[in-house]
């Protein structure tokens, strides 16, 4: 059994394992810093950690891989943990050089100044004692002074190596794997094992900020993920490995988090995405009394769930913002208005809500607040926002979300971002600081080339008529449909029956398809053919969820042809303003039509000589599925 | 599974596990060998193989796994399942 770091992802093919040496430095380089986003398979340890310890230069990963002595010490087989320790240093971005102390001679090797320890000079050391070493393996005569000599040894090893290297000291708690010999209540026998380790654990705990050191908790850890998957009893009688090497990298994770959280590296800002993320619906077409959230259903209670964690995140100094694509003030509104909402506004530093891309909006929140990059972390339910977050900005950390909303919350704990070692009064003066920051000009604008993330996505347009099959989705789509719509026009079932029927009239559907799988059909668009040889398009309107793909000009491109089939020379648009659709305001000439008029109630028009050439729609293919079933 | 493909998988593995580029595996390869093939490396490369092959094997297999051949016939008994 392995413990999953499921919140990253997993390939057989992660550039770096595959690349080699005599790339440039700069792909080199990238190629490091998108470590980060994987989880290693068992081998793929050991390969990421031969692949390290061969590094010759490393001059030529500064900026990615700083280097780190640690030394790990214990009573009992520790070498299996090494390859992990390196491989996921190397994905927080150290290089590790490891120095493992002679079995079972950790004090002497601390107290001698001749040692190999003392001569290694290390940063970190990694105190990793078996329980079997804190608490012995039978029921004690005198348990509560076993357990205060062992104490008092431990705080002379960690002050000495405190005094001596300057170094920071990770103590590993005891794995509580010794046998119950009462049950439950496992207390009232003071010399068994089971209940000597749970005490070490409890005094590890309250000597822990007063010495200055840091637990490594996998007391903890095994209470979430079970013992076996952290302890083999086999291995242990075999080869007195205690943690298994089946959680080595779990292991290595949880330590290297401490190291990060030492120098400053831990995550600073939480960036949750809002429609489907912080509650179910989009908000722009749902309407704020129309999205699930609260009271009522077991769905709007779990995005209260991460709500509830990201409000106590805040209250503890990690940093709030949001990133989405929806009107600024239609976003606001729910902030505002909603009742159930747990977050307001004022626990939000940085809010961005518009349509650029999200690469773009963080480096704007980043910018607002004052931090790097790599202190955001973002949340977001749709892959394709996630992975061109990752590519474009791979010091981004984007957690791996499972599909029900309800375990959100659980997977960004687990996913461990914001490890912190000590509460600070700082830590919590720090939200007021960097909102105080963040109400400064806003200054940035965007520009980010996504071309080549699109290109990747192998989009597919497919488009037919409308049919009966798709009636049902047709109906829901124009009846709900409030950001990109251009007419926000409504039709009643038998009105699109009747579309149906008529075989005259431009009545297209469009589905997308991209290797993420089936968005569903997510383009309508309805036009008639008027005696002044024009089509006149009464709605024309899309699903947010593909917007800044290019799909608006690959539907033009399947709109013009369809036109000059039915024997048109022109095009010709409407837009009527309402409250909710400002974000299509310039659809029509940013597609190249030409204003002819705007009418007194605010309505412009527009019109595309079908003689023009079309914009090219790049990166989509587009495909006539005429006939075939929806 | 084909058995040029297990063999090719393996390779990698080996060569990670026991950190020689240029091992190439043979039939009748033992721990004799290889020289980082301990009995300790042993339980890496088991745990490797069961990651990498999706298969889980049983404790009592695991000490009979003592040349590539067995180990072999042991991936392609539990993948053609």
């Amino acid at each position: 059994m392995r413990t999953r770091l499921d919140w990253l992802l997993t390939s057989a093919d992660i550039p770096y394992l595959t690349s080699d040496e005599s790339l440039s430095d700069a792909v080199l380089v990238e190629q490091v810093r998108q470590l980060g986003q994987y989880e290693l398979g068992f081998s793929q340890v050991f390969k990421l950690d031969r692949r390290l310890r061969k590094i010759t230069d490393p001059a030529r990963y500064a900026g990615v891989l700083t280097p780190l002595r640690l030394a790990v010490l214990g009573a009992s087989t520790l070498d299996h943990l090494l390859p992990a320790l390196r491989a996921v240093g190397a994905r927080h971005g150290f290089l590790i050089d490891c120095y493992l102390a002679e079995y079972g001679q950790y004090l002497r090797e601390i107290a001698d100044p001749t040692s190999g320890l003392h001569a290694f000079a290390p940063e970190v050391v990694l105190i990793a004692l078996d329980t079997t070493h804190f608490v012995g393996e039978q029921i004690s005569d005198a348990p509560d002074a076993a357990l205060d000599v062992t104490m008092d040894r431990l705080r002379s090893a960690w002050r000495t190596v405190i005094e001596q290297f300057g170094a920071q000291v990770i103590q590993q708690t005891a794995l509580p794997r010794m046998l119950p010999l009462m049950g439950s209540n496992e207390h009232a026998l003071p010399g068994s094992p089971a209940r000597m380790a749970t005490a070490l654990n409890a005094r590890l705990r309250s000597a822990a900020t007063d010495e200055g050191i840091d637990l490594l908790a996998i007391d903890d850890a095994v209470a979430i993920d079970g013992l076996d998957a952290w302890h083999d009893p086999v291995l242990w009688l075999k080869g007195k490995q205690e943690v298994s090497p089946a959680a080595a990298q779990h292991y290595a994770e949880l330590a290297l988090r401490l190291v990060s959280a030492r120098r400053g590296r831990s995550a600073k800002c939480l960036v949750l995405d809002l429609d489907n993320t912080l509650w179910g619906g989009v908000i722009g077409d749902d309407g704020v009394n129309g999205i699930v959230l609260g009271q009522g259903s077991a769905e709007g209670e779990a995005y209260l769930s991460l709500q509830r964690y990201a409000l106590d995140l805040m209250k503890r100094g990690v940093l709030l913002a949001v990133c989405s694509k929806n009107d600024e003030a239609v976003a606001r509104e729910a902030f505002e208005r909603h009742p159930d909402m747990i977050l307001r506004l004022e626990h939000i530093t940085s809010f961005v809500a518009n349509w650029d891309d999200k690469p773009t909006n963080l480096s704007r929140i980043a910018d607002e607040i004052g931090i790097g990059l790599d202190s955001l972390v973002f949340v977001d339910d749709n892959p394709f926002e996630r992975n061109l977050v990752r590519r474009a900005l791979p010091m981004v950390r984007v957690p791996e979300l499972p599909d029900d909303a309800a375990l959100y919350a659980r997977t960004l704990a687990r996913a461990g971002y914001f490890e912190a070692l000590a509460l600070t009064e700082e830590d919590r003066e720090r939200t007021a600081l960097y909102a105080a920051n963040a109400a400064r000009e806003k200054t940035r604008t965007g520009g980010l080339d996504i071309t080549s993330y699109l290109e990747s996505l192998q989009m597919v347009l497919e488009w037919k008529r409308f049919d009966a099959a798709g009636q049902q989705r047709i109906v829901q789509l124009v009846n709900k449909t409030n950001q990109f719509n251009l007419t926000t026009r409504r039709y009643s079932d038998a009105e699109i029956a009747a579309l149906i029927a008529d075989p005259h009239l431009l009545a297209l559907q469009f589905r997308l398809r991209d290797t993420f799988g089936d968005n569903g059909v997510i383009a309508i668009v309805i036009g008639r053919l008027t005696p002044g040889g024009e089509v006149d398009l009464e709605t024309w309107l899309m699903s947010c969820r593909v917007l800044g793909r290019g799909v608006e000009a690959a539907c033009l491109a399947v709109i013009a042809a369809e036109a000059k089939r039915m024997g048109a020379a022109a095009l010709f648009g409407r837009y009527l303003p309402t409250d909710r659709n400002d974000m299509v305001r310039e659809h029509y000439p940013r597609l190249g039509f030409v204003q002819i008029d705007v009418a007194t109630d605010g309505e412009t028009h527009w019109r595309f000589d079908l003689d023009r050439p079309i914009p090219d729609a790049l990166n989509i293919r587009v495909v006539d599925i005429q006939g075939t079933s929806a | 599974m084909q058995h040029d493909e297990i063999v090719e998988e393996l390779t990698g593995i080996f060569r990670d596990i026991f950190d020689e580029d240029d091992l190439v595996l043979r039939d009748d390869m033992t721990a004799a060998d290889v020289a980082r093939w301990t009995s300790l490396s042993h339980i890496n490369l088991i745990l490797a193989v069961e990651d990498a092959f999706d298969v889980k094997i049983g404790s009592g297999d695991i000490e009979k796994l003592t040349n590539v051949q067995a180990l072999i016939s042991l991936i392609e008994r539990k993948t053609a399942r």
